[in-house]
C-alpha cells in the first residue's frame, strides 16, 4: 500500500516552484528544506530545531504554538508531522516535516525548547517507535516499560488481530459465531517478548527515575537545610474520579516540588483500531473520545475528510452540526463546572444541580440522534437525521429561557462563594508565555489571557457568520479557568440563538452516503474547537476505503503536559483542584 | 458575611423541596401517579425532576437505538433479508455474521440460513440499519437486556432476531410511515411505468399492423 505524494523534491525544482515559506526557509537555512508540497515543507532533520525555532521569533510569522505532533509509517521511511500555529495571527497552520530512517529511526527532540512536544514525543516513541535524540524523559507515555513492539507499526498485530482491515472476512457469507475468548484462552490475550518469563520479570522501579530527575532539577534547592523529600503516588484511582489517573509527587512537607503524570490505564489505541476500520465506522469510534461531550468529537473527523472528499454539506446540515456542538459545549462546562466543586469538597450538590441541565441538553442528543451519548450523529457531507420541529421547540424553550436561567443561578451561587473563592484565587498560576509553550489549548489558554479560539482564529464550518466573543480571563488561574468556562456557555448560547433564527428547512445530506466510502489520497488536518480545546484530526488516505493514518490531537493530554507547571509550589490538596479544573477526560487522554 | 454562601445554597434546596411538594398535590391523594412521572422529565417542571425505576418508566423516544433486530412482512421464514451482506461488512466493532442460504446444489441463495448478532460487542451505533437497502435490519428500543450468562443470552440468533413488520410499524411510527410512503410512491411509479411501457408496445404493435 504505497501512499503517493505530490511532492517536488528541492533538488529539481527552482526556488520559484517552492512556496514562499519554503524558499524562505531554504534561503535562510541552507540545505534545510528536503521537499515541498501542500501538505508540509519537509525539513532535513538536523536543520529542525532551527527551522522551528526560526518559525516561532520570526516576527512577521509568529508561529508560536505547536498543536499537534505525529508520525506516520510509510513503506519506505518514518515520517513525523508538526503542525504549528500562531496564537497572535491566526489562520491555518504550517506543517513541518521530517523524514526518519526504518532501521533506527532518531528525529531532534523539540521538547528543550517547547515544552508542549514532550508528551506528543513521548506517545510517538511509544507508539511508532521513533527516538527523540535530547528529550529529558524519554520513556513510553502510554504502554508499559518492557511492551514488546510499537503497536501503530504497520507490521504490528494485536493479540485478537484477525486481518489488516475491516470488513473481516469470517463474517459474511460464511458467517459462523464465534467468541474470541474461545479462540484466545486466559493468559494468551496479550504479547511478550521472546522467552520472556513473568515469573522472573521485575518490574522497572519508575519512581527511582523519577525522584532523580527532580531531585537533579531541584539541586541544593538553595535553603541550606537537607529536608527529606516525600514521594507520594496518587492514583490510579484518583480521588475524585475523572477516570483513572495516576500522579507522581514529590513533596516538601505538604508542598509540591516535583509531579509527573501517568496515563494509559485505559489505553485502547484508537488509532491502530481507526486504521482497521472503514472511514464510515471511525465515526462511532469518536463518541467514545471524550465521554462528556460526545457528539461533537467527530466534527474535525468529517472535516478532516470532507477536505480531502472536497465536499461541502447543505445549509441546513450545517446549522444543526453548529447547533449540537454548541449544545456540546454547554453540556461539557456544566459538567466541568460540576465536578470542579465536586473535587473541592462540596460534594455532589452544585454537580447533581449541573447534570440535571446536562440531562434536558442529553434528552435533545437522544431525540435528534437515538442515543443519549453514543450518537453517531455527524456524516461525511451532512447529518444524520433531520431535526423534527418539537425538537426546534424544545431546543428554543431551553436556550432562550431555561438555560440562561440556570447559567446565571451557577454564577449567583457559586462565583462567590467564600470557600470557592479561597480554594481557587490565585491557585494553579499558568502564565500567558507558558500557556502557549505548553501548547494548551482551550479554556486553559484564554483563562491566561490568550485570546485564541479556533472559532474566531480559523473560522471553520459557518462560525464566520455568528456574533459572538472568545472569552479569556487575565489571571491564569483555577478561578480564571471556571470563570471562562461560566462566560462561554453565554457565548454559546448566543450563538445558538443566532443559528435558531438564521435556519432554514432544506436537505442534510450532500449527495449520496456510500457504506465503503473511498476518500480521494492525500492528508489533511481537520480541527475544532471543542470545548477542551483544540480536538484536530491528522488523516493520510491512500485512496482506499480505510484511512492509511489517523491520529487525534487529544487536546485533553496535550493539556496535561502543563500540569506540573501549574503544581509546583502549591499545596497536595491543591493539586485535585487544579486538575479538576484542566478538565480532562481519560478516554481522550488515553485513547 | 461569614456563611453567607452556605444560607444561599440552602434556599435552593428548601426551594425544591416545597415546589415538589406542591407539584404532586395535583395529583393527591394518587401519589406519584403515572401523570405525575410524564411530566417530570419535561424542561419546565419544577421541584423534583428524577422518578422511580424500575415500577416507573418514561417512554422512549422514537429514535432511541439500542440492538438490532430483522424484520419480516408476513412468513418468519421469509424474512426481507437478502443476505447481502452490508450490515455485517459495515458493522464497526463485525459483531454481526451472516451465513447465506443454499440451495441443495450450492447455489447461493437471497436468504439467510443463520444471522447471529453479539450483544455483548454491538455498539448500538445504527451504521447496519443504516446503510441496509432493504429495511430489513432495523433498531430495537429495548434496553432491558441483561442476562445472567453472557456467551449463552447474549448471543441473538434468527429466532430471537425476528420480528413481525407490525412490531416496527409501532416503535418507530413516523420512520415506518415515511418509509411505506416511499415504498408506495415506488410501485406507483413502477406501475406507471410498465402501462407507459405497454401502451408503447399496443401502438407499436398497432403501427406494424398498418
Amino acid at each position: 500500500m504505497a501512499v503517493e505524494t505530490k511532492e517536488r523534491s528541492v533538488a529539481e525544482a527552482t526556488t520559484e516552484e517552492l512556496s514562499p515559506l519554503a524558499a524562505r526557509l531554504e534561503e535562510q537555512f541552507d540545505g534545510a528544506v528536503v521537499a515541498d508540497s501542500p501538505e508540509g515543507i519537509v525539513v532535513a532533520a538536523d536543520h529542525l530545531v532551527k527551522v522551528a525555532t526560526y518559525l516561532r521569533e520570526t516576527a512577521d510569522l509568529s508561529y508560536n504554538h505547536l498543536a499537534n505532533l505525529t508520525s506516520v509509517d510509510y513503506p519506505d521511511y518514518f515520517e513525523v508531522v508538526y503542525h504549528i500555529s500562531s496564537t497572535k495571527n491566526g489562520g491555518d497552520p504550517v506543517w513541518l516535516k521530517v523524514r526518519a530512517d526504518k532501521a533506527d529511526p532518531v528525529v531532534p527532540s523539540l521538547t528543550p525548547s517547547w515544552p508542549g512536544a514532550d508528551f506528543q514525543e513521548r506517545e510517538i516513541w511509544d507508539l511508532m517507535g521513533i527516538r527523540f535524540e535530547g528529550h529529558p524523559n524519554h520513556r513510553r507515555l502510554l504502554m508499559w516499560e518492557g511492551f514488546e513492539g510499537h503497536p501503530l507499526r504497520k507490521d504490528w498485530h494485536e493479540p485478537y488481530f484477525e486481518s489488516e482491515v475491516k470488513p473481516f472476512p469470517s463474517r459474511w457469507p460464511e458467517g459462523l459465531h464465534t467468541q474470541v475468548e474461545e479462540r484466545t484462552p486466559f493468559g494468551n490475550n496479550t504479547q511478550y517478548p521472546n522467552g520472556w518469563d513473568p515469573d522472573e520479570w521485575e518490574p522497572v522501579d519508575e519512581m527511582v527515575d523519577f525522584v532523580e530527575r527532580v531531585e537533579a532539577r531541584l539541586g541544593d534547592n538553595g535553603d541550606g537545610l537537607k529536608t527529606q523529600k516525600v514521594v507520594v503516588n496518587m492514583g490510579p484511582q484518583h480521588p475524585s474520579t475523572h477516570g483513572v489517573f495516576r500522579m507522581k509527587l514529590m513533596l516538601d512537607g505538604e508542598t509540591i516540588v516535583g509531579l509527573e503524570p501517568v496515563v494509559g490505564y485505559m489505553h485502547r489505541n484508537h488509532e491502530k483500531i481507526g486504521e482497521r476500520n472503514l472511514w464510515v465506522q471511525n465515526i462511532p469510534y469518536c463518541d467514545r473520545l471524550d465521554y462528556i461531550s460526545t457528539i461533537s468529537n467527530a466534527f474535525p473527523y468529517v472535516l478532516a475528510v470532507e477536505k480531502l472528499m472536497d465536499v461541502t454539506p447543505p445549509e441546513r446540515a450545517r446549522y444543526l452540526r453548529v447547533i449540537i456542538a454548541e449544545l456540546a459545549r454547554i453540556l461539557n462546562h456544566f459538567v466541568s463546572i460540576g465536578f470542579l466543586f465536586n473535587d473541592l469538597g462540596a460534594y455532589f450538590t452544585p454537580v447533581l444541580y449541573c447534570l440535571e441541565e446536562r440531562e434536558f441538553i442529553l434528552d435533545l442528543f437522544e431525540m435528534v440522534s437515538g442515543s443519549r451519548m453514543m450518537c453517531n450523529y455527524y456524516r461525511f457531507g451532512g447529518v444524520v437525521r433531520d431535526s423534527s420541529p418539537d425538537w426546534m421547540k424544545k431546543l428554543e424553550y431551553l436556550v432562550r429561557d431555561r438555560l440562561p436561567r440556570t447559567i446565571d443561578q451557577i454564577d449567583f451561587f457559586l462565583s462567590e462563594n467564600e470557600i470557592f473563592l479561597s480554594r481557587s484565587v490565585g491557585v494553579g498560576v499558568l502564565p500567558p508565555d507558558k500557556a502557549i509553550q505548553f501548547s494548551t489549548t482551550g479554556p486553559v489558554l484564554r483563562g491566561s489571557g490568550v485570546s485564541y479560539d479556533l472559532r474566531k482564529a480559523a473560522p471553520y464550518s459557518i462560525y464566520d457568520r455568528f456574533n459572538f466573543n472568545i472569552v479569556t480571563e487575565k489571571a491564569g488561574d483555577v478561578y480564571a479557568r471556571y470563570q471562562v468556562r461560566l462566560r462561554e456557555m453565554r457565548e454559546s448560547l448566543k450563538i445558538i440563538d443566532q443559528a435558531l433564527d438564521q435556519i432554514e428547512e432544506g436537505p442534510i445530506q450532500e449527495g449520496r452516503k456510500n457504506w465503503q466510502q473511498k476518500v480521494p489520497a492525500g492528508e489533511a488536518y481537520g480541527r475544532a474547537e471543542s470545548p477542551k480545546g483544540e480536538l484536530a484530526f491528522y488523516v493520510v488516505s491512500d485512496g482506499g476505503p480505510n484511512p492509511y493514518r489517523y491520529h487525534i490531537r487529544s487536546p485533553c493530554l496535550i493539556n496535561l503536559t502543563a500540569l506540573e507547571q501549574m503544581c509546583l509550589g502549591y499545596k497536595v490538596a491543591d493539586v485535585v483542584v487544579i486538575l479538576g479544573s484542566i478538565d480532562i477526560v481519560l478516554g481522550e487522554v488515553d485513547r | 458575611m461569614l456563611g453567607k454562601g452556605v444560607l444561599k445554597g440552602m434556599r435552593v434546596t428548601i426551594g425544591r423541596f416545597f415546589e415538589t411538594y406542591i407539584n404532586d398535590l395535583k395529583y393527591f391523594p394518587r401519589v406519584a401517579a403515572q401523570e405525575a412521572v410524564e411530566t417530570r422529565n419535561r424542561a419546565d417542571t419544577k421541584g423534583l425532576m428524577t422518578i422511580e425505576y424500575p415500577e416507573q418508566k418514561l417512554e422512549m423516544f422514537e429514535g432511541f437505538r439500542m440492538i438490532p433486530f430483522l424484520v419480516y412482512d408476513e412468513d418468519p421464514e421469509n424474512p426481507r433479508c437478502t443476505a447481502c451482506g452490508i450490515c455485517a461488512r459495515v458493522c464497526p466493532p463485525q459483531c454481526i455474521w451472516i451465513e447465506r442460504d443454499q440451495t441443495p446444489e450450492g447455489r447461493p441463495m437471497k436468504r439467510p440460513r443463520n444471522f447471529t448478532i453479539d450483544a455483548t460487542i454491538c455498539m448500538s451505533c445504527g451504521l447496519c440499519a443504516e446503510f441496509c437497502p432493504f429495511d430489513a435490519i432495523k433498531m430495537n428500543n429495548d434496553y432491558e437486556i441483561s442476562a445472567y450468562d453472557r456467551y449463552v443470552d447474549l448471543v441473538y440468533h434468527k429466532d430471537k432476531l425476528l420480528r413481525p413488520v407490525e412490531y416496527y410499524a409501532k416503535i418507530h411510527p413516523t420512520e415506518h410511515a415515511i418509509k411505506e410512503e416511499e415504498k408506495r410512491e415506488k410501485e406507483e411509479a413502477k406501475r406507471k411505468a410498465a402501462e407507459a411501457r405497454a401502451k408503447k408496445a399496443a401502438a407499436a404493435a398497432a403501427t406494424k399492423k398498418d
